[in-house]
C-alpha cells in the first residue's frame, strides 16, 4: 500500500509499572477511508489515537510498535521531527472544541498559525487564499468579517468546524478525530459527520474516528475496530459488525445500543473492564463472557479471520451466546396508570429570560414520560420546577391532584419524599465525604425512622438496585459510574416515592451500563409501580424506554403523545428533523 | 435481569498521614514545630525563676545558673524566653480560631445563599481587608487597652475576611454540584446542607488556610507586644522582651539571639 495509516503491533505503557495500556494493536486504514475505533471508556482508544500522532500522555510511553504513514515509519522519528509531522502529516482534532481553540484570539489568526507553523503557502496572500478555501470546504463564510470574529461568537458546531478546518489546512495524509461529536446536538453532528467524510475522501486522507457511539460509527466509516481492555477484539467492514458480530463483547455491545429505527429492547452486561496491571493473561473478556471455559482463561486467543477483512479475536467463533437475542419491546399497558403528575401552562424562567414557555403535560403512574429535546431546549428546567429545585415559574403543578409549592422547603414531608430526582452526573451526585449507606439513608434519618429499621431499608434497596450490601460502606470515590448512579437510584428508592425524575441519567455512562442501568429502571417501575419522567437528549434511548414522549424545542412542547406514534410518524417539522438527522445503525445498514 | 456486581479491585488510598511521614522534609518541619511548641508549652515548668524575679545586676552574664544571664533589669533571659512564648501560642491560638469560626460561617453563607446576602458580607469584608491586620488590630487595642480577649477578638476579627474569602470561593463550585441540589430536593435545613454537605469538601484549602492565618496571628500578636500592647506588659512575652531588650543589644546580645 503506498499511502493511508498502518498501525503494526502498538503497545503504550505505564512507564512505571511497565503495564501495558493498549497492546498488539494492528490496524490498516487505506486512503480516503475512515476506520471507526469504538469502545467503552478505558479501552485505550484514545491512547491509540494519540500514539498515532507519536505522543504519550504523561507518565506513559509508546513501548513497541511502528507506525506508518505510506512508506515512511514515523514512531522512530525524533522529537524535532515528530513535531514537524504534527499538523502537517498528521492532525488531530480533539472532543471539545471550546478547550481546543483559543478564546483570547480571533480564529481567522488561528487558522493562520497553523499554516506558519508548517511553511504552508509562501506568502500571507497564498494563505489567506487557503484559509478561505479551507472555511469554504467545512461550509462556513468566507469572508473577513467572520475570520475576525472570536471562538466564543461561533456556536458549538461551528466551533468543530473551525477545528476541522485547522486539522485540514497543511492537508495531511492522516488525521485522528478523537470523539469530535459529543456534546454536540444531532443537527449539528450529522454536518460534522458529513465534512469529516468529505474532506477525507476529497484528500485521500486516512481517518481514525475514534467514538462510543456505535451509530455514529454506523452511519460515518467504511470499517470498524473494536477495543477491549487495550485490545483489539474483532474488526470489519460496518455491515459485518453490526449485522454478523462474532466476539461476545462485541454482540453484547450491539445488543446494548439503543435505535430510533426498530423495536428492540436494550440489554446491558454486569462488571467491568479489568484495568491496566489488572489484566489476565487469557482473554481480557473471560470474566464477564458466557462462554468462557478454561481455554480462554489460559491463553489469550489470536486472531481469526471469519470473512473478506473481517476477523476477531475469540476462540469460540460461531457458538452463539443465548442472551443477546434482542427481544422486541412489549407495549400492551397504555394508559392503565390514573394521572399522577399534571402539569398545566408552566413557564419558567432564570432571571426574567423565560426558557420554559406553557408546558403541559402528565405523567401516569407506572409510565414512563420522556422530555426530549436538545441542549436549552428547556427540558431540565422543567424537571427543576417539578422538582423544587427551581422556583422562578408560573403556572400549575398538580401531584396527586393537589398543588405543589415552588420550593421544596415548602412542600410537605409526603411530596418531598414522593418525588425523588435522580441528577445526570453520578460523579456529582453523591456526597464524596460520605459513605454511599450514609447519603442512602438520609430521608430516612429526616423522617426520624430507628436505628434497626433504616438498616433493614438500606439492604433493601441495596438489593433493588443490584448492588451488594458491602457496598453501604464505601466511598462514592471507589465506585464506578454505572455503580455510582445504582447508588443514588436507590437513594431515590429508599423514600418509596411515587416520581422518579431521571435527569440524563445515563448520558455519562458506556452504553453496556448504560442498557444495565435503563434495564434496572424499567424493571423498577413495572415492579413498584413508579412514574418516571426521563430528561434526555437520547432520541433512541426514547424509544426502547417510554411510553409517552414529549418533544421540546426552545421552551415549547412542540410534539406529545405515545413514543411509538411520534418517532415513527412525527407530525412536526422540527420532530421530523430531529429523528431524520439522528444516527441509527439499523438505517444505514440497509 | 441484573446480574450482582462483583466487589471492584479498587481500594480507599488510606493512611496519607502515614505516608507524609515518610517524606523527608515532613519530617524536618514537624521537627522544627515540635521544638518550638515544646519551648512554649513545657518551658513554663521547667523556668528555674520567675519571670519578674530580679536575680542579678542587669546585662550581666556569667551567672551561675542563668544561662543566658540577665536582661536590662536584671531578670532571667532564660526563664523569660521558657516562659514568654505561651501566652503569645495561647492568644494566637484564641484569635484562628475565632477568625476560622467566623470567616467559614460567613464565607459558607455567602456562597450558598449568594445575591444580596453574598454581596454584603464580601463587601464588609472588602472594608476589613482595606486595612493593613495589624493597623485594624492595634486600633481596636489602642482605643481600648490590650485586654487577653480583646486582643484574641481584633486579631480573630481582622483574619475573618481572608479566611471568609478563601472559604466561599471554594464553596462555589461545591454548592453547583448535584449532591448539593439533592440535600435540597429532600428539604434538608440550609444549616445542614452548610455544615454537613458542603463544609466536609472544602477542608483542603481550609486547612492550608488555618495553617497561614495561624502564624500570620502569632507574628500579629508579638507585633502588638513588641509595640506595647500585651496583656501584662511585665510579664514574659517573646514580642515584649525583643523591644525592651532592644535598646541594650550591645551589651546583651544573647536575648536577641536567643529570640
Amino acid at each position: 500500500m503506498s499511502s493511508g495509516l498502518r498501525i503494526l503491533n502498538l503497545r503504550v505503557n505505564v512507564i512505571e509499572s511497565g503495564c501495558d495500556i493498549v497492546d498488539e494493536v494492528n490496524l490498516e486504514i487505506p486512503a480516503g477511508s475512515v476506520l471507526g475505533l469504538v469502545g467503552e471508556s478505558g479501552s485505550g482508544k484514545t491512547t491509540v489515537g494519540l500514539a498515532v500522532l507519536g505522543h504519550a500522555r504523561r507518565g506513559v510511553e509508546i513501548a513497541s510498535g511502528e507506525i506508518f504513514f505510506g512508506e515512511t515509519e514515523v514512531l522512530s522519528y525524533d522529537a524535532e521531527k515528530k513535531r514537524l509531522m504534527r499538523g502537517a502529516l498528521v492532525s488531530y482534532v480533539p472532543q471539545d472544541p471550546a478547550s481546543s481553540l483559543n478564546p483570547a484570539l480571533r480564529i481567522g489568526t488561528q487558522l493562520r498559525e497553523v499554516l506558519e507553523a508548517h511553511n504552508f503557502g509562501d506568502s500571507t496572500d497564498a494563505r489567506t487564499t487557503r484559509i478561505k478555501e479551507m472555511m469554504a470546504e467545512v461550509a462556513l463564510p468566507t469572508d473577513d468579517e467572520y475570520l475576525e470574529r472570536y471562538p466564543h461568537q461561533l456556536s458549538g458546531g461551528q466551533q468543530q468546524r473551525v477545528v476541522l478546518a485547522m486539522a485540514f489546512a497543511c492537508r495531511p495524509s492522516v488525521i485522528v478525530l478523537d470523539e469530535p461529536t459529543t456534546g454536540l446536538d444531532v443537527s449539528t453532528q450529522e454536518h460534522v459527520l458529513r465534512t469529516v467524510r468529505e474532506l477525507a475522501r476529497v484528500y485521500g486522507v486516512a481517518a481514525l474516528y475514534i467514538t462510543h457511539d456505535l451509530a455514529v460509527v454506523s452511519e460515518l466509516v467504511d470499517e470498524v475496530a473494536v477495543m477491549y481492555a487495550g485490545r483489539i477484539i474483532e474488526q470489519g467492514a460496518v455491515k459485518d459488525i453490526f449485522e454478523n458480530p462474532v466476539h461476545p463483547y462485541t454482540r453484547h455491545l450491539v445488543a446494548a445500543a439503543p435505535d430510533i429505527v426498530g423495536d428492540h429492547l436494550i440489554i446491558g452486561l454486569a462488571g467491568r473492564a479489568p484495568s491496566p496491571g489488572k489484566r489476565p493473561i487469557g482473554c481480557v473478556f473471560a470474566a464477564r463472557c458466557e462462554l468462557a471455559s478454561d481455554e480462554c482463561r489460559s491463553q489469550f486467543p489470536i486472531s481469526v479471520e471469519i470473512g473478506d477483512r473481517h476477523s476477531a479475536r475469540c476462540i469460540k467463533i460461531g457458538q452463539l451466546s443465548s442472551n443477546v437475542a434482542t427481544p422486541s419491546r412489549l407495549r400492551t399497558n397504555h394508559n392503565i396508570g390514573d394521572v399522577l403528575v399534571n402539569i398545566e401552562g408552566l413557564s419558567a424562567g432564570y432571571l426574567g429570560n423565560l426558557v420554559v414557555r406553557d408546558v403541559s403535560i402528565q405523567i401516569r403512574r407506572g409510565q414512563c414520560s420522556a422530555l426530549v429535546g436538545e441542549s436549552g431546549s428547556g427540558k431540565t428546567t422543567v424537571a427543576r420546577c417539578l422538582g423544587g429545585l427551581h422556583s422562578e415559574w408560573t403556572g400549575k403543578i398538580l401531584f396527586e391532584g393537589q398543588e405543589i409549592a415552588k420550593s421544596s422547603s415548602r412542600r410537605p414531608i409526603d411530596q418531598r419524599l414522593g418525588i425523588q430526582y435522580i441528577f445526570q452526573n453520578p460523579y456529582g451526585s453523591l456526597n464524596p465525604r460520605r459513605t454511599v449507606g450514609d447519603s442512602i439513608v438520609r430521608p430516612l434519618e429526616i423522617m426520624g425512622e430507628s436505628v434497626s429499621e433504616i438498616g433493614k431499608q438500606l439492604n433493601m434497596v441495596l438489593e433493588q438496585v443490584s448492588l451488594p450490601a458491602s457496598y453501604a460502606s464505601k466511598y462514592p470515590d471507589q465506585l464506578s459510574g454505572g455503580e455510582r448512579q445504582r447508588v443514588a437510584i436507590a437513594r431515590a428508592l429508599i423514600s418509596k416515592p411515587e416520581l422518579l425524575i431521571c435527569d440524563e441519567v445515563t448520558s455519562a455512562l458506556d452504553v453496556l451500563v448504560q442498557a444495565s442501568v435503563v434495564d434496572l429502571l424499567s424493571d423498577l417501575q413495572k415492579n413498584l409501580g413508579l412514574a418516571i419522567l426521563f430528561i434526555t437528549h437520547n432520541l433512541p434511548l426514547v424509544r426502547s424506554f417510554a411510553d409517552e414522549v414529549a418533544v421540546m424545542s426552545e421552551g415549547k412542547v412542540v410534539e406529545y403523545g405515545f413514543t411509538e406514534a411520534i418517532i415513527d410518524n412525527p407530525q412536526n417539522k422540527y420532530t421530523r428533523r430531529l429523528i431524520s438527522s439522528t444516527p441509527s445503525i439499523l438505517r444505514s445498514i440497509k | 435481569m441484573n446480574k450482582m456486581i462483583e466487589a471492584p479491585e479498587s481500594v480507599r488510598p488510606i493512611g496519607l498521614i502515614r505516608k507524609a511521614l515518610q517524606l523527608r522534609r515532613t519530617k524536618i518541619g514537624l521537627t522544627v514545630l515540635l521544638v518550638i511548641m515544646a519551648f512554649a508549652i513545657v518551658g513554663p515548668f521547667v523556668a528555674p525563676h520567675t519571670q519578674t524575679e530580679f536575680i542579678d545586676m542587669p546585662n550581666s552574664l556569667d551567672i551561675p545558673g542563668a544561662l543566658f544571664g540577665t536582661d536590662y533589669l536584671g531578670q532571667d533571659v532564660w526563664s523569660r524566653f521558657l516562659i514568654g512564648g505561651r501566652s503569645i501560642l495561647l492568644l494566637s491560638l484564641g484569635a484562628t480560631s475565632l477568625g476560622l469560626a467566623v470567616g467559614i460561617s460567613l464565607g459558607l453563607i455567602a456562597a450558598l445563599f449568594k445575591g444580596r446576602i453574598d454581596e454584603l458580607i464580601m463587601r464588609i469584608f472588602d472594608v476589613i481587608l482595606s486595612f493593613p491586620q495589624i493597623l485594624l488590630a492595634l486600633l481596636l487595642v489602642s482605643m481600648f487597652d490590650a485586654s487577653p480577649w480583646l486582643t484574641i477578638l481584633s486579631v480573630g476579627l481582622s483574619t475573618t475576611p481572608r479566611v471568609g474569602r478563601v472559604i466561599r470561593g471554594a464553596a462555589l463550585s461545591v454548592v453547583e454540584r448535584d449532591f448539593v441540589h439533592a440535600a435540597a430536593a429532600l428539604g434538608e435545613s440550609r444549616f445542614r446542607i452548610l455544615f454537613f454537605e458542603v463544609l466536609p469538601n472544602v477542608t483542603g484549602p481550609l486547612l492550608v488556610e488555618a495553617n497561614l492565618r495561624f502564624t500570620y496571628s502569632i507574628a500579629t500578636i508579638a507585633s502588638l507586644a513588641f509595640l506595647g500592647f500585651a496583656p501584662d506588659p511585665t510579664a514574659a512575652n517573646w514580642g515584649t522582651m525583643i523591644q525592651e531588650n532592644s535598646a541594650v543589644i550591645v551589651v546583651q546580645p544573647w536575648e536577641q539571639c536567643c529570640l
